[in-house]
């Protein structure tokens, strides 16, 4: 009989294994569950108006057009800040810093940025960017919220897959006379960009996900244009999924699992993409 | 002629233990010459003056000068990138850049700003000749670097520095790794470099120094004990403890 | 042309410089905003008040206990569920599954740690509150044990994630070794391998009760919202209200500038520096390890 871990005379590693082994299935057989329940549930309602379409009745009927349209215009604000400001600080932490107390403040800094419950994000997102600086409740103030949210995901993994990089490109590069800034453009930035991107997207991915940071910065309920301007209001699947499922009575079961299998397929496809620009890039790399 | 000297050169690291204690020595232009001696002597992080890549390490200079043609390259007005290109270095383990053959040699070039096709072109087949490397690699020279066998690598790692025209090749224990076919092929390439360059090697054996040196110098322990001609120091040493090393009684 | 290169690089080296430092500007600026409104709330709510067990803003009362104490209730259930099996799954990922199966259950957990929390919220609401509901015979199924349940599933990627990768980066000598000694496998992970990954999994610990303190919408969607004290053990089978599910649900209605709106934000700071105490603990435990680490190895 094969098992998976060789049979012991000892019982207690038997029962331990035993008791691992359940604990594991607990914990991974409702995850998939949970995805297969709402994909069986919110098949029904993926339609082609479904999706294109703007709702009505009080969100009852009709589609989820705007707040698909919403989610995108967030995932692409938040890349534009955080994106270059997050890379830019990994290089400077992997490339340039010294091993001095003020790099390990920093790096406090952005573990603490990673710890930040989001809500207190949102609620500095209001205080910073709706109401001081007068952006109102809009795109723009949203999506600087959510990068900075982001940002120390951003920084982590991307300083994680500079260092990666072998030190012997940097010093053969020194030694035939390039400048350190020449070196990580030329070699370090190119073979750390498949693990950057893969950083990149995973940090996107939570931010399209997230509904807290958003509340009071940039999200509204119902809006009967698509935004027109970042200094506008928009809507966004996760807040609509929120306030579909608590705050409207008599909704339609169909429409509240199509709205978030629509999430969850916007959220896992980034993650099936930053996986698969992972994969392929560990094979094709030549250290 | 010298083309190098070095007066009083003492470095220390940033932790403070000593890693060359007070050198003075004279590098002849166009000749090999050859550091030797057991490990930690010094010879590695004397290579990394020459070139100031002891600049990325812990290292902080205490006190000496060094003058290549006459100006001193220690001190804080060097241009280290242009000091870079004039002395060039090979290392013991070939590290070929991501790139394709013809990209590896070109990278030097490149980051000096030099985008003409044709004199790029040139330094290629220059320098891929110099270094024995031409026949082998000719036809493909776009295929990746990486597919190169050990010894071609660093061929390539030799023409890499020798495409941007140095003064000085330094090399460190370059054929560590290789087996005895591409350790000839090497040390004949540095008998015809000899001839135009001026040629700095540390050797990972005694008899590599004994074949190829036409002047050595020995270090043990951060300090240069003797400096000769090969003809003669490995043959008769002045100095007790370089005839110890040299007969193999230590190391 | 070598000039103008140098011209651009310096800039670039700049601008890379001021985007390192740009980490604690961050933090900075959220604190500071913190305090800004938030400090007023000490001015304008008595003592008394604020460390009062009523929370009715509508009729002035501020008092923040009943929602320390939902934040507490809510988290502790959560770690309680989150942690053995986090730690259990982290263990048998790491230390008992062969190496193809990893590769597919590490990625698995990850990707519940990737739903958004808004969708387990959703599910709790619709699914899970109601079967608690009829299995334990409660008044309603939007209780603190709904949270914490919810919460513990969300915890448990991060700790997951963490504690895997401290395991595996244990030495495989230290494992080799036991084994020569006589050590059964299982006798290696307890003796040898988890004492030595101590400081990683104890970070994943503590990372995983950080997400779960601070996590939101899930809370707020079925812990029923009664900011009530917790008072006996059967609390936990009743509605709460975590202080990060307040500041959510109340922020839309209050006017700015409101003493309703200080205290939100004072609230807000609270969790921030919660937040910022759970931080440096952790990092300071795995720097203290690491220079116990060196110490031994040097």
């Amino acid at each position: 009989m094969k098992t998976i871990f060789p049979i012991h005379r000892n019982l207690s590693q038997q029962l331990g294994f035993g008791l691992l082994t359940a604990m594991t299935l607990a914990t991974v057989l409702p995850i998939i569950a949970v995805i297969a329940y709402i994909i069986v549930q919110g098949a029904p309602a993926i339609s082609p108006e479904f999706l294109t379409r703007v709702p009505n009745n009080g969100m009852r009927n009709g589609g989820i057009m705007p707040a698909i349209v919403g989610t995108l215009y967030l995932t692409f604000g938040t890349a534009i800040f955080s994106v270059p400001l997050g890379v830019a600080a990994a290089i400077y932490l992997s490339e340039y810093a010294a091993d001095t107390w003020l790099t390990r403040i920093i790096r406090i800094a952005i573990i603490n940025l990673a710890g930040i419950p989001s809500v207190v994000y949102g609620l500095f997102g209001l205080g910073l960017f709706v109401l001081f600086l007068q952006f109102g409740t809009s795109i723009l103030a949203a999506s600087l919220t959510l990068s900075i949210m982001t940002l120390p995901v951003i920084i982590s993994t991307s300083e994680e897959a500079l260092r990666a990089v072998p030190q012997s490109f940097r010093t053969v590069s020194i030694s035939l006379g390039a400048t350190r800034w020449q070196t990580i453009r030329r070699i370090v930035l190119p073979e750390a960009l498949p693990g950057i991107i893969t950083g990149v997207i995973l940090g996107l991915e939570r931010a399209a996900g997230e509904t807290a940071p958003i509340l009071f910065t940039g999200a509204a309920f119902f809006l009967p244009r698509l935004p027109g301007s970042p200094f506008d209001a928009t809507m966004a699947l996760p807040y609509h999924l929120f306030v579909i499922s608590t705050q409207i009575p008599e909704m339609p079961f169909q429409i509240q699992y199509g709205t978030a299998l629509v999430l969850i397929a916007f959220v896992l496809g980034m993650n099936l993409i930053a996986t698969v620009i992972r994969s392929r890039a560990r094979a094709r790399r030549q250290w | 002629m010298n083309k190098i000297v070095i007066e009083n050169l003492t470095l220390q690291y940033t932790d403070g233990t000593e890693s060359l204690r007070n050198i003075n020595l004279g590098i002849c232009e166009k000749a090999i010459t050859v550091l030797f001696g057991p490990a930690g002597g010094g010879k590695s992080s004397l290579l990394r003056c020459l070139n100031r890549l002891n600049d990325m390490a812990d290292v902080k200079f205490a006190s000496g000068r060094i003058l290549l043609d006459g100006i001193d390259i220690l001190s804080p007005k060097t241009d280290v990138i242009t000091l870079r290109r004039k002395v060039g270095m090979v290392f013991a383990r070939p590290v070929v850049l991501p790139f394709s053959i013809r990209g590896n040699l070109t990278y030097g070039l490149e980051v000096m700003g030099e985008k003409r096709r044709s004199k790029l072109d040139q330094a290629v087949e220059r320098s891929l000749k110099q270094a024995a490397l031409w026949d082998e690699v000719k036809d493909r020279l776009d295929d990746q670097a990486i597919a190169l066998s050990g010894g071609q690598q660093q061929r390539l790692c030799l023409a890499r520095s020798l495409a941007l025209e140095p003064e000085v090749i330094l090399l460190d224990e370059p054929t560590s790794g290789l087996d005895p076919i591409s350790t000839a092929k090497v040390e004949a390439s540095l008998q015809e470099l000899k001839k135009n360059y001026t040629v700095i090697l540390v050797p990972h054996s005694v008899q590599q120094a004994a074949r190829t040196a036409d002047y050595a110098a020995f270090f043990l322990q951060g300090e240069l004990i003797e400096y000769g001609q090969g003809k003669t120091l490995f043959t008769t040493p002045q100095d007790k403890r370089t005839e110890n090393y040299v007969t193999g009684r230590f190391g | 042309m070598e000039s103008q290169l140098s011209w651009q690089e310096f800039i670039i080296t700049r601008v890379i410089k001021a985007s390192g430092y740009s980490a604690i500007v961050f933090v900075a600026l959220i604190f500071y905003f913190l305090l800004r409104e938030g400090l007023p709330t000490l001015t304008e709510v008595s003592a008394a008040n604020l460390f009062s067990t009523r929370w009715y803003p509508i009729e002035e009362y501020y008092g923040i206990l009943p929602l320390i104490s939902g934040s507490l209730v809510v988290t502790f259930g959560a770690a309680l569920v989150a942690v053995p099996f986090g730690l259990g799954t982290a263990i048998f990922i790491s230390e008992i599954t062969p190496r193809w199966a990893r590769e597919i259950l590490k990625p698995l957990v990850e990707l519940l740690g990737g739903l958004p929390s808004v969708v387990l919220g959703f599910l709790g609401i619709l699914v899970l509150s109601p079967h608690l509901r009829a299995l334990l015979d409660l008044p309603t199924g939007l209780t603190a044990l709904t949270g914490s349940l919810l919460l513990g599933g969300i915890a448990v990627p991060t700790i997951v994630s963490v504690a895997e990768d401290a395991l595996d980066s244990v030495p495989r000598s230290y494992r080799e070794g036991a084994w020569a000694l006589g050590a059964t496998k299982w006798q290696t992970i307890w003796r040898v391998t988890l004492p030595a990954a101590r400081s990683g999994v104890l970070t994943a610990v503590m990372l995983g009760v950080g997400r779960a303190i601070g996590e939101t919408m899930t809370v707020m969607m079925v812990t029923g919202n009664a900011p009530v004290l917790a008072t006996k053990l059967s609390s936990i089978f009743s509605p709460v209200r975590t202080m990060t599910a307040t500041i959510a649900a109340e922020m839309g209605e209050v006017a700015n500038g409101s003493t309703h709106y200080h205290t939100l934000f004072f609230i807000g700071m609270v969790l921030f520096l919660i937040s910022l105490a759970v931080n440096i603990t952790a990092s300071a435990v795995v720097f203290r390890q690491q220079k116990r680490a060196e110490r031994v190895l040097s």
